[in-house]
């Protein structure tokens, strides 16, 4: 394994590991702030208790992406110190401002997870909405500075170096609004849909706790809506990168040669020697349709560019049809259930649609499957380069060799990490509430006699 | 001062705010390192009883005072990149055994408070949360003995003169006139020596000692359990004086920074009011005056990491990488500042208001 390889890897990977916490991070303070809002309004107790729990589903995930998400920081510098050294000024800023966000987010985090007795019960509620609101900007924020990289602006190249930064001007930049809109849009479709899938599968399961009914409630208002509108962002991105990368755009439509109204392929595998995409359904000129709202239009294809310039095709297609694939699927279950949901005039009818359950558990990991996915188109869909255009992946790497060293013991330690997150929340899930009647009242925070959501450590 | 005030440019202005961040970071997050230290340490017949007390004040703000380390690396990478890049080079090593320390003590933590497992399983991850707690703030110490000793700066001047073009990390040394030196001298013997190791284990005794003290205040209206912690906090006193005298015999030997550390106009008033702060923590510990010895164990700290600052101005990364001539464009440091003080506005006041929430002294109440 080369150096730049094995840096490659150890960036894909602690970025794949912590997108998954920072999905959940930005996703599961929002159902927590609608359950603990339910709560208020209706004084149910199941409405606290899925609070409570997905708070402390929240605490488990948060610290594992504060951890990783600090990894990372300090992995641009360990990994692509000259990266770093080009990029850092003119990025800089959304970085900032994210670490802001976060800060924000880690202190009303702490409020709400262990205030539960010490606030009342309004300050209770905004310190969950701001964990929520600081969750989607941070998220937000380092998409921005993801999207720079994509098309990089807020400076003038003079010999080889950066000159006229301007900080705000690269946060403006072309891919800004379509990245951080898809981003966010399938941060909360991938939760909101985890969460009613799992939800969906306990009932499946025989369990008639009326709280999984109130939970997949929830997740369905949240990830549905999410999923619906995905398409439309899914479109603007697509024609910003048609505009501003053209050959990534090649590359995830497997289009080799240039033509006038382009098909759209579904799957097939592109073969880069033989210079063609196959065993694809092609939909005549819908391409062309797509990238640019015109049946006519001209798609470029990767022969267009010099070979030194491809990023690895295969990858980027493939990767590029599971997005699509599991994002149509979630888009038709999202619709099928909200039409459920209007025709039954209540959200308890939905549970009673086995069908539609089945549909629901097995939609749970296809969202965070598809952010899996998404990221390897822009990220691969970018190679060779880190800055597009400007900087290529294996200039920015660090001198030190043996780095396959450092991407094996953070493999390692990520996967032992993954597999205690997995196990915790089993745990968590596992611990399904008795089961009180519906209506059942409890007092609020402050009032002294609630159940305690303050975790109990170590004491004797 | 005032004189040295106004000449300050705005890089260095820069500079000072994330040593504050910096400083934050000692204050809080350290002594959150120094909680673990305890935990792992915790013996005698309320050894329960400490460790719960700890968690406890732990709990509600770790996140939080995790924070500050980001607030510093961002924005040593937005305003000075070359020292950030460089750093990033020579000390990938213990930069990345630390990060595994933060990722093991980070989670260790939550599996440990949110665990629904058996008691032994709780302790396992006790057992990691406090071991990575040991670890972290040694390496830590180990980088920034390395950076102030000039052995990260002078690497980086090997690196760029070994290479066919230029790496910008040092300041013009030319290029391509040495061999390519061998993967220790470069990546291993800059942070691996006996000055960077003895600062690594003060900053050990000090966040200890920082978190012994802040214990005995948490432990208000328990007095065996201050007792406990007003012994472990004297210990640690102890133990950062001895590795302090280390460190400053085995930095005296080199010149530069540490020269300056010793042998200057400011020097001399800032080691005798950090001595000063020492001994008024200790006495206000003997006397068991405890909030008196918080603020002075807080002030002796500070009073370190500023000498260690102001020992390096105006480099950044010594013997000859300045402050100015890593610093970013003027206009990102500008824009930086402002958002900066801008955040600041929202920051100051929510950070406030987790603390008081749960550190504000209330009557006791059955929390466990």
């Amino acid at each position: 394994m080369s150096d730049l390889l094995a840096a490659r890897s150890q960036m894909a990977m602690s970025l794949a590991f912590h997108i998954i916490f920072s999905v959940i991070g930005i996703g599961l303070p929002l159902l927590m702030v609608i359950a603990e809002w339910r709560w208020m309004r209706t004084g149910e107790s199941q409405y606290l208790d899925l609070a409570k729990r997905w708070a402390k589903g929240a605490a488990i995930l948060f610290a594992v992406g504060a951890v990783s998400g600090t990894v990372l920081s300090f992995e641009l510098g360990l990994l692509w110190p000259n990266f770093m050294r080009f990029a850092g000024p003119i990025i800089g800023m959304p970085f900032s401002l994210e670490g802001f966000a976060f800060f924000t987010e880690a202190i009303f985090l702490g409020l709400y997870l262990y205030g539960w007795k010490r606030i009342g019960r309004r300050a209770h509620l905004a310190s969950g909405i701001i964990v929520a609101l600081s969750g989607v900007l941070s998220g937000i924020f380092v998409v921005i500075a993801n999207a720079w990289m994509n098309t990089p602006t807020g400076f003038t190249m003079v010999d080889g170096q950066p000159v006229d930064v301007r900080p705000f001007a690269a946060m403006a930049n072309p891919a800004a609004f379509s990245q951080t809109l898809h981003m966010t849009l399938a941060a909360y479709a991938a939760l909101g849909l985890g969460v009613a899938g799992l939800h969906a599968f306990m009932i499946l399961r025989g369990s008639g706790n009326p709280f999984h009914r109130r939970a997949l409630a929830i997740g369905l208002a949240v990830g549905a809506p999410a999923s619906i509108l995905q398409p439309i962002s899914g479109d603007i991105s697509a024609r910003v990168v048609a505009e501003t990368q053209p050959v990534k755009l090649a590359a995830l439509e497997g289009q080799f040669a240039t033509e006038r109204g382009a098909p759209l392929r579904i799957g097939g595998l592109p073969d880069v020697d033989r210079g063609d995409t196959r065993w694809a359904i092609e939909i005549p000129k819908l391409l062309s349709l797509l990238a640019f709202h015109d049946p006519d239009a001209e798609v470029k294809g990767l022969t267009a560019f010099p070979r030194n310039e491809w990023p690895p095709v295969p990858i980027v297609h493939v990767a590029f049809q599971i997005m699509v694939a599991l994002g149509t699927y979630m888009t038709l279950v999202s619709v099928w259930a909200l039409w459920r949901w209007w025709r039954g005039r209540s959200s308890i009818a939905l549970a009673d649609d086995r069908l539609l359950l089945r549909a629901l558990a097995l939609a749970t990991p296809m969202g965070f499957i598809a952010i899996e996915a998404g990221w390897t188109v822009t990220e691969v869909g970018r190679q060779p380069w880190i800055v597009q255009g400007i900087l290529r992946t294996a200039d920015a790497v660090t001198p030190m060799p043996g780095l396959v060293v450092p991407f094996l013991v953070f493999t390692a330690l990520y996967i032992v990490l993954g597999i205690i997150v997995v196990y915790m929340l089993r745990q968590h899930i596992a611990r399904v509430p008795d089961e009180p009647a519906i209506g059942n009242r409890e007092p609020a925070p402050g009032n002294g006699s609630n159940a305690d959501g303050v975790p109990s450590v170590g004491t004797a | 001062m005032i004189q040295v005030i106004q000449n300050l440019t705005i890089a260095e202005l820069t500079a000072w705010v994330i040593v504050v961040a910096l400083n934050a970071y000692v204050l809080f997050g350290g002594a959150d390192f120094g909680g673990g230290v305890w935990d792992l340490f915790a013996s005698g017949p309320r050894r329960e009883r400490q460790r719960s007390l700890i968690a406890n004040a732990i709990g509600p703000i770790w996140e939080a005072n995790h924070v500050w380390l980001i607030v510093a690396v961002v924005l040593l990478f937005v305003c000075f990149p070359r020292a950030f890049s460089g750093l990033a080079t020579i000390l990938h090593i213990p930069l990345s055994l630390m990060l595994i320390g933060i990722v093991l003590r980070g989670s260790a933590f939550v599996f440990r408070a949110y665990s629904y497992g058996p008691r032994t399983e709780q302790r396992r991850w006790g057992h990691v949360f406090a071991v990575s707690s040991l670890i972290t703030p040694i390496v830590l110490g180990i980088c920034v003995g390395a950076v102030v000793s000039g052995t990260v700066g002078e690497a980086l001047a090997t690196l760029d003169r070994s290479a066919k073009e230029p790496l910008g990390l040092a300041p013009s040394v030319g290029t391509g006139t040495a061999s390519v030196p061998g993967f220790p001298s470069l990546y291993v013997h800059p942070w691996l020596t006996p000055f960077a190791v003895a600062v690594g284990v003060m900053a050990l005794a000090l966040f200890s000692f920082l978190a012994a003290v802040y214990l005995t205040v948490e432990a208000e209206g328990d007095r065996e359990l201050q007792q406990d912690f007003r012994q472990r906090a004297l210990l640690a006193a102890g133990a950062s004086l001895v590795t302090a005298l280390v460190a400053l015999v085995l930095g005296g030997t080199r010149g530069g920074a540490m020269a300056r550390l010793v042998g200057t106009g400011w020097s001399l008033p800032l080691l005798s009011a950090s001595a000063l702060a020492a001994g008024v923590a200790i006495f206000a510990l003997v006397r068991r005056r405890y909030r008196l010895a918080r603020l002075a164990a807080g002030g002796q700290v500070t009073l370190i990491l500023w000498g260690w600052a102001l020992a390096q101005f105006p480099l950044i990364v010594p013997p000859s990488l300045t402050i100015d001539a890593a610093a970013a464009p003027a206009r990102v440091l500008g824009d930086t500042l402002l958002v900066l003080a801008g955040g600041a506005v929202i920051l100051v006041p929510s950070l406030w208001y987790l603390i008081r929430v749960f550190k504000a002294k209330e009557p006791k109440e059955s929390e466990s």
